[in-house]
C-alpha cells in the first residue's frame, strides 16, 4: 500500500513554501514554477477513493482521498499557483510567496481530504498562510489583516466545534454530503460558508484582499472561497438555504461593485458575486447545476486570476487603484489592457470565453428545476456582472478620461503569465470538451445553440447600452460604502465620539464643582490669613493688653460670682 | 480641432467615437432582429418574448443602478471614514 501509494500533491506545493526563504536566484525560480507542475502531476496520480488513512488517537483520518471532484479542484489550485508564481516572479518579497505557495498548498489539501479532521487541519493552514499574504501587503495591510484573521478564526472556531459535534453524535469522520438536521452541522455549515464570503460577514473579502500587494491579491482570490465552493459541494449539496444565500451574494456583489471607486475592491466584490453564482447552483442541488457550480470555479479561478494580474500590473506600474486617479492606459498598456478585456468578457460569460460555458449550466439547471424566479435573477445577475465587472473595471482603468499617466507594460514574467490565463479564458471558451471532461458528473448540454448565443449577446449587449447611457449615474467619487464590518469598525468610533461628548460635559461639571470648592477653601483661608485677614493682622499692643484686663476682670467677677 | 484631435489616440477622436457609436447601435439592432429567424425555446413564456434578453437586460441594468444610488446615498461615506 505504502510503497504504491502516491505522493500526497498537497505537501509538494506546502515544502516548497517552507522553501522559498531559503532559495536564491534560479532555485527560487524553479520553486515557483516547478512545484505547482509537479503538484498538477501528482493530482493525478491519485486514484478513485481513500489512498492514505490511518488510525490517530481511535479517529480515522484520510489525509488522501480521490474522486472527480476533488481532483477537479485540486488541478485547479495548482494552475493558479503555476500561473500566480509565474506573475509574481519579480516579488521581492519572499515571504510572501512563501505563505502563497503554503495556502495554495493547503487549498489542495482540503480539496483531497476525506475526513473532517483532515479538512479542518488544512483549513486552518490555509488561514495561517493567507493572513501571511495580506500582511505582506505592507503597513496599511496589518489592521485589515488582523480583522481578515479574526473573522477566520471564527469562521475556524464553528468549523471546529461542528466537526467535533458531528463525531460525537455519528462517531464517523467522513467527509460526505451531509442533511442540515442537526446543530453540529449548521456549524459545519457556517463555518464553510464565511469562507465563501456569504451574509453577514461579506465584508471581511473586499476590505482585506485589496490591501494585499499586487501578487498578493492574485492569490488571494483563488483559494479561500473557492475551497468553500468544493466543500459546500461536497457537503451541502442541494441544501435549499444555499439558493438564497447565493441569490443575496450575487446582487450584494454587484450594488456594492456599483458604487465602488478601488478597483481592486470592484473586482473583490465581483468574487462575492461569482461565489454567489456556484452558491445558487450548489443549493438547487441537480448534476447539471453541481457540475455548473464546480465548471465555474475551474474558470472563475482562472478569469478573476487574470483581471487581478491586470489590475496589479496597472498598480504596479502606477502605485494608484482608484478609478478616479486612473483612466486612458491603453495608449502605453495595450497588452495589459487586452489582458483584462478578455478576463472582463470571460466574466460576463461573453459567447467563445470561459465564463459562457461555465455559468450556463447553471441558468440551464434552474431552469430544468421551473424555477422561473431563479433564474429570471440569474439573467438580471448576469447583465449585471458585465455592467459591474465586464465594463466598468475596463473602461475606468484603461478607458474613461486621459490621466495623464503614460506607464509601461510591466516586466515580461507578468505579461507572460496574463497572456497564459487569457489564453486558458479562450481556449476553454471555445473547445470547453476537456473540462467538461473532468466534471464531477457526465455533461448532457451544449452551450454553444444559436438560440443561447444570441440570448447572450442580447442579454450583455443592452447591458452596455444601458452602461453607457446612464455613465453620468456611475461616475466614480472619493467614497466607500458601508457593509456589516461597520458593527466591528464603525460602531467603536461612534461609541467612543457619543461616550467623548457625553463624557466631556459630565467633566465639566465635575471639574466646575472640584474648582469651586478649592476656590471657596482658598477663599476662606485667604480671608482669615491674607494680608487682610483677621488672623493675620497686626495687632497693637495697647488692644492685647486691653483684652487681657477684659478677660481677667470677667474671670474675677465669675469667682466671686 | 481637427489636428488637435489628430495628435491623440484615433480610438479617442470624436468621429471615431461617434462610428463606434453607429457600429454598436447597428450590432444591438441585429441581435434583437435575429430573434426573428431563430427559434427559441422558453421555459416559462416571458422568455419567448420578441427580443426578451434585450430589453430584460437594459431593464435589469437600470434597476440595479438604481438601487445602487439608492444605497449609496445611504450608505456612501468619504474613504477616508476609517483612517480619521
Amino acid at each position: 500500500m505504502i510503497a504504491s501509494m502516491p505522493f500526497p500533491p498537497a505537501l509538494v506545493l506546502i515544502l516548497a513554501g517552507l522553501l522559498l526563504p531559503f532559495a536564491r536566484g534560479n532555485l527560487r525560480s524553479v520553486l515557483l514554477l516547478g512545484a505547482p507542475l509537479v503538484t498538477l502531476w501528482l493530482v493525478w496520480t491519485v486514484p478513485d477513493g481513500a489512498v492514505w488513512s490511518f488510525q490517530f488517537l481511535g479517529y480515522q483520518i484520510t489525509p488522501l482521498e480521490g474522486d472527480a471532484l476533488s481532483r477537479l479542484f485540486a488541478s485547479i489550485f495548482a494552475i493558479m499557483a503555476f500561473g500566480g508564481g509565474l506573475f509574481a516572479l519579480n516579488q521581492d518579497n519572499t515571504i510572501e510567496l512563501a505563505a502563497a505557495f503554503f495556502y495554495a498548498g493547503s487549498a489542495v489539501g482540503v480539496s483531497l481530504s476525506g475526513d473532517l479532521i483532515s479538512v479542518f487541519v488544512y483549513w486552518e493552514f490555509m488561514a495561517v498562510g493567507s493572513t501571511i499574504v495580506i500582511w505582506s501587503g505592507g503597513l496599511l495591510a496589518q489592521k485589515a489583516g488582523m480583522r481578515y484573521a479574526a473573522i477566520h478564526l471564527l469562521g475556524g472556531v464553528l468549523l471546529m466545534a461542528g466537526v467535533a459535534g458531528e463525531i460525537a453524535q455519528t462517531g464517523s469522520t467522513t467527509f460526505e454530503a451531509m442533511t442540515l438536521n442537526s446543530f453540529p452541522r449548521y456549524l459545519i455549515l457556517a463555518g464553510f460558508i464565511i469562507n465563501a464570503g456569504a451574509p453577514p460577514l461579506s465584508a471581511w473579502l473586499p476590505d482585506a484582499y485589496p490591501e494585499a500587494s499586487w501578487s498578493g491579491m492574485v492569490f488571494l482570490s483563488a483559494f479561500t472561497t473557492k475551497t468553500a465552493v468544493y466543500v459546500l459541494i461536497r457537503g451541502f449539496p442541494g441544501e435549499e438555504i444555499l439558493i438564497f444565500i447565493g441569490v443575496y451574494m450575487i446582487f450584494y456583489g454587484i450594488i456594492y461593485a456599483i458604487l465602488e471607486n478601488d478597483m481592486r475592491r470592484i473586482l473583490a466584490y465581483s468574487i462575492v458575486n461569482q461565489v454567489g453564482f456556484m452558491v445558487t447552483g450548489i443549493g438547487i442541488g441537480t448534476v447539471m447545476t453541481l457540475n455548473g457550480a464546480a465548471a465555474h470555479a475551474f474558470t472563475h479561478i482562472i478569469y478573476k486570476a487574470l483581471l487581478l494580474m491586470s489590475a496589479g500590473s496597472v498598480f504596479y506600474m502606477t502605485g494608484k487603484r482608484k478609478c478616479t486617479d486612473l483612466g486612458g492606459l491603453f495608449r502605453t498598456m495595450p497588452i495589459t489592457a487586452t489582458c483584462g478585456i478578455i478576463g472582463a468578457l470571460s466574466i460576463s460569460s461573453f459567447p467563445l470565453t470561459s465564463g459562457f460555458i461555465s455559468k450556463s449550466l447553471i441558468s440551464q439547471g434552474a431552469a430544468d428545476e421551473h424555477l422561473m424566479l431563479i433564474w429570471m435573477l440569474l439573467a438580471a445577475a448576469s447583465a449585471g456582472v458585465f455592467l459591474h465587472a465586464g465594463i466598468k473595471f475596463p473602461w475606468f482603468v484603461f478607458f474613461q478620461k486621459d490621466s495623464g499617466m503614460r506607464p509601461k507594460e510591466p516586466p515580461w514574467n507578468m505579461r507572460a503569465a496574463m497572456i497564459f490565463f487569457s489564453f486558458l479564458c479562450i481556449a476553454l471558451g471555445v473547445y470547453p470538451d476537456p473540462l467538461y471532461a473532468i466534471l464531477p458528473f457526465e455533461v448532457d448540454y451544449v452551450p454553444y445553440t444559436t438560440s443561447h448565443v444570441v440570448f447572450q449577446l442580447q442579454l450583455l449587449l443592452f447591458s452596455g447600452l444601458a452602461f453607457f447611457l446612464l455613465l453620468g449615474q456611475l461616475k466614480r467619487t472619493l467614497t466607500i460604502t458601508l457593509d456589516f464590518d461597520w458593527f466591528y469598525r464603525g460602531i467603536g468610533k461612534v461609541l467612543a465620539s457619543e461616550f467623548d461628548l457625553k463624557g466631556a460635559k459630565v467633566w465639566a461639571v465635575f471639574a466646575e464643582r472640584i474648582y469651586r470648592t478649592v476656590r471657596r477653601f482658598t477663599q476662606e483661608i485667604y480671608r482669615h490669613h491674607g494680608p487682610q485677614g483677621i488672623l493675620a493682622r497686626t495687632w497693637p499692643t495697647g488692644s492685647m493688653a486691653f483684652w487681657t484686663t477684659l478677660l481677667l476682670g470677667a474671670y474675677l467677677i465669675a469667682y466671686y460670682l | 480641432m481637427a489636428r488637435k484631435s489628430k495628435k491623440d489616440h484615433w480610438l479617442v477622436r470624436p468621429e471615431s467615437i461617434r462610428l463606434i457609436w453607429i457600429i454598436s447601435l447597428a450590432v444591438l439592432a441585429l441581435t434583437v432582429l435575429a430573434d426573428l429567424f431563430i427559434e427559441h425555446h422558453p421555459h416559462f413564456g416571458i422568455d419567448g418574448t420578441f427580443g426578451f434578453a434585450a430589453w430584460f437586460g437594459f431593464v435589469a441594468c437600470v434597476v440595479l443602478i438604481a438601487a445602487a444610488k439608492l444605497m449609496g446615498a445611504l450608505l456612501k461615506r468619504s474613504d477616508t471614514y476609517y483612517d480619521s
